[in-house]
């Protein structure tokens, strides 16, 4: 952190840290946050370089390598090194591919949601009155129904697919950030800076999104990293029960939905996927929980 | 006490009725004419067309139709199988006890070690049993559970065959239902290894779909543990010379477990969420299967009618836990 280490030398040696300094050192004190962290950006980088590190095609089939076991069990070969699914697709290179879809899909649904719940968390903390219960029942409603169910329930009406699961995924996450956010607009807008600011003539939505927005955003990051997870593990589970990504797209989900078949014969095609996203949700959670006491002083220790 | 649950009562008919205005409305985004669906790729001819339109009530205005549908809710008719032509009602009271029984007994697995499990770790924190507690019920949280039943069943149906693969008992049982939970009626008909069959068959479920609310409940239970155990009138019990073991599991369980209990309660959303998995993996003739089932044969009703009777309950079990909650703690029911 060299600019960092700067700054705090230029504000003199005494002074108070800085907020990103400060920000850092409770959270790298915290080492499962930091493995978490490192293992996010070793999972973003092998799917965005994944082309270039997948020995194989995702897609390609081999006519002579069908459930071949992984290299250092017997009969398996170092051409594929985590062994080769019922039609002859490297596993190592699909898991690689995979990591694309599904990392894309965690950011996406947590994007989608977040500006959707910023929103109409905005309105519902300002505007008040029948719009607001309106807001508050309906995320009450669908925090009421199960997750997955009322996601399932979606993407049966809407069909399968992955923009729909998407979709889907994101209806069922969107009450968190609409009641964070309402919850932040309520306690801030009692503050003087935000009277201060009506009193100099700011408009609504300057008062919204500049204002008031800021000063909520840390509990919104809190719940986005872990949402991340949320949102990984929801679309897996709907790609399982094969009405999220389609066959033949290399997603972790959608792997172990082809994978059921062969729990009887073939240990490895079953094991590596859902490996791949037990670490990654973890990796997001242990994230999230350091990026929770870092930034919320309130469960500070 | 009246007015404390006047209150709640008054919160959970919008609730109620908004669900069923979700139930309705979702199933009109379905694509296309319904009663084109419903008929399938044989297509229909316009007469009877027209007829099946009067005959649903789809010519009338949309509000009409709702009226007409929550009508219907609130007399018990939820419609009926597009497949089976069953009631939907019917379909879910015969199938509902043994996701019940499965959630049962998750949810004992879950408290029978997550509650121990979470103390030790408040009283030993940050010794290596608290770290590997909390380690390993981040690891369950964050656990997929469809992976976490097939790994289950790899190792110990396939490799060591200590438990069947699916179903809840094995078929050369038969007996009349009593209550519905299998375990007790196996027990109740004596017949020799009926029990320890249907034991068999439910103990990986139980363990997968228990899993999430086992993790949850540790770190609950250790965080609300951790909080009272920081109180004046522990180190009171302390000073009085009292044994550690009473001042644990006397004086500071019985607090502790007010915000458990709560916990607890939010559990039945994540059993049903996770029912929906474990019962596909392991064939569970439950409602979770059946609503799987209801999707690859697009049964629309079926679909609409599980998610209102899955949300009243679960609904209805969180009205339960806040009056519970206002009768544990009466300051909860004094407030406002």
């Amino acid at each position: 952190m060299p600019s960092e280490t700067s700054q705090a030398v230029a504000a003199g040696g005494d002074a108070p840290p800085g907020p990103l300094r400060e920000f850092w050192a409770s959270f790298s004190a915290n080492h499962g946050a930091v493995a978490g962290l490192v293992v996010i950006v070793l999972v973003l980088l092998m799917a965005a370089l994944a082309p270039w590190v997948a020995p194989h095609a995702p897609d390609l089939t081999n006519n002579e390598a069908f459930l071949k076991p992984p290299a250092w069990v017997e009969g398996g070969s170092w051409s594929y090194l985590l062994g080769t699914d019922a039609i002859g697709r490297d596993i190592l290179s699909r898991l690689i591919h995979g990591g694309r879809l599904s990392l894309a899909i965690g950011m996406a649904v947590v994007a989608l949601s977040i500006v959707t719940g910023i929103v109409l968390g905005m309105v519902a903390g300002f505007a008040r009155g029948i719009l607001e219960i309106a807001i508050m029942r309906l995320m009450d409603i669908i925090l009421t129904l199960p997750s997955l169910l009322l996601a399932i329930v979606i993407v049966a009406i809407l069909g399968p697919g992955l923009m729909n699961a998407m979709l889907a995924v994101s209806v069922v996450v969107l009450p968190h950030y609409v009641r964070i956010t309402r919850a932040a607009v309520l306690a801030e807008t009692s503050r003087d800076y935000v009277t201060a600011a009506r009193l100099a003539g700011a408009g609504r939505l300057r008062l919204m999104f500049i204002e008031v927005l800021p000063n909520c955003a840390a509990p919104l990051i809190v719940q986005a990293s872990l949402g991340i997870s949320t949102a990984i593990l929801d679309a897996a589970a709907l790609g399982f029960l094969g009405l999220g990504a389609q066959p033949p797209a290399a997603e972790w989900g959608t792997m172990l939905a082809d994978a059921r078949e062969f729990v009887m014969r073939a240990w490895w095609v079953v094991t590596f996927p859902g490996l791949m996203i037990l670490i990654t949700v973890l990796a997001f959670n242990l994230f999230g929980d350091g990026l929770r006491d870092a930034l919320d002083p309130k469960l500070k220790r | 006490m009246l007015r404390f649950l006047l209150t709640r009562l008054s919160l959970v008919i919008p609730t109620f009725v908004g669900m069923t205005l979700v139930a309705f409305l979702l199933i009109r985004l379905v694509p296309g004419d319904p009663i084109e669906t419903l008929a399938g790729e044989r297509g229909i001819d316009p007469a009877r067309h027209a007829e099946l339109v009067k005959a649903y009530g789809l010519d009338k205005p949309v509000l009409t139709q709702y009226a007409i549908y929550i009508g219907r809710v609130l007399q018990g008719d939820l419609g009926k199988s597009m497949i089976t032509q069953e009631p939907v009602l019917q379909e879910f009271l015969a199938l509902f006890p043994a996701t019940i029984e499965l959630a049962l007994c998750a949810i004992v697995f879950a408290l029978v070690l997550g509650i121990p499990a979470g103390m030790l770790a408040a009283v030993r924190r940050n010794s290596v049993f608290d770290h590997g507690v909390m380690g390993i019920s981040l690891t369950g949280y964050s656990m997929p559970i469809f992976w976490w039943g097939l790994l289950l069943i790899i190792l110990f149906s396939v490799q060591l065959g200590w438990t069947p693969v699916s179903g809840r008992i094995d078929v050369k049982y038969f007996f009349e239902p009593v209550t519905g939970l299998l375990l007790i009626d196996a027990w109740l008909s004596g017949e020799p290894g009926a029990w320890r069959s249907a034991a068999s068959h439910l103990i990986l479920p139980m363990i997968v779909l228990g899993t999430h609310p086992l993790a949850i409940i540790a770190r609950m239970t250790r965080s609300a543990m951790l909080e009272v155990l920081g109180e004046d009138y522990i180190r009171t019990a302390r000073a009085k010379g009292l044994s550690t073991l009473r001042v644990v599991g006397l004086h500071a369980f019985r607090n502790a477990l007010i915000p458990v209990v709560t916990v607890i309660g939010l559990q039945v959303s994540v059993l049903f969420t996770g029912a929906i998995l474990t019962e596909t993996i392991f064939s569970w003739p439950g409602v979770g299967k059946w609503m799987i089932k209801a999707i690859s044969r697009r049964d629309y009703p079926v679909l609409q009618g599980g998610l209102l009777l899955l949300g009243g309950v679960v609904m209805t079990v969180n009205l339960l836990v806040d009056v519970a909650y206002g009768v544990i703690n009466p300051r909860v029911a004094h407030a406002k």
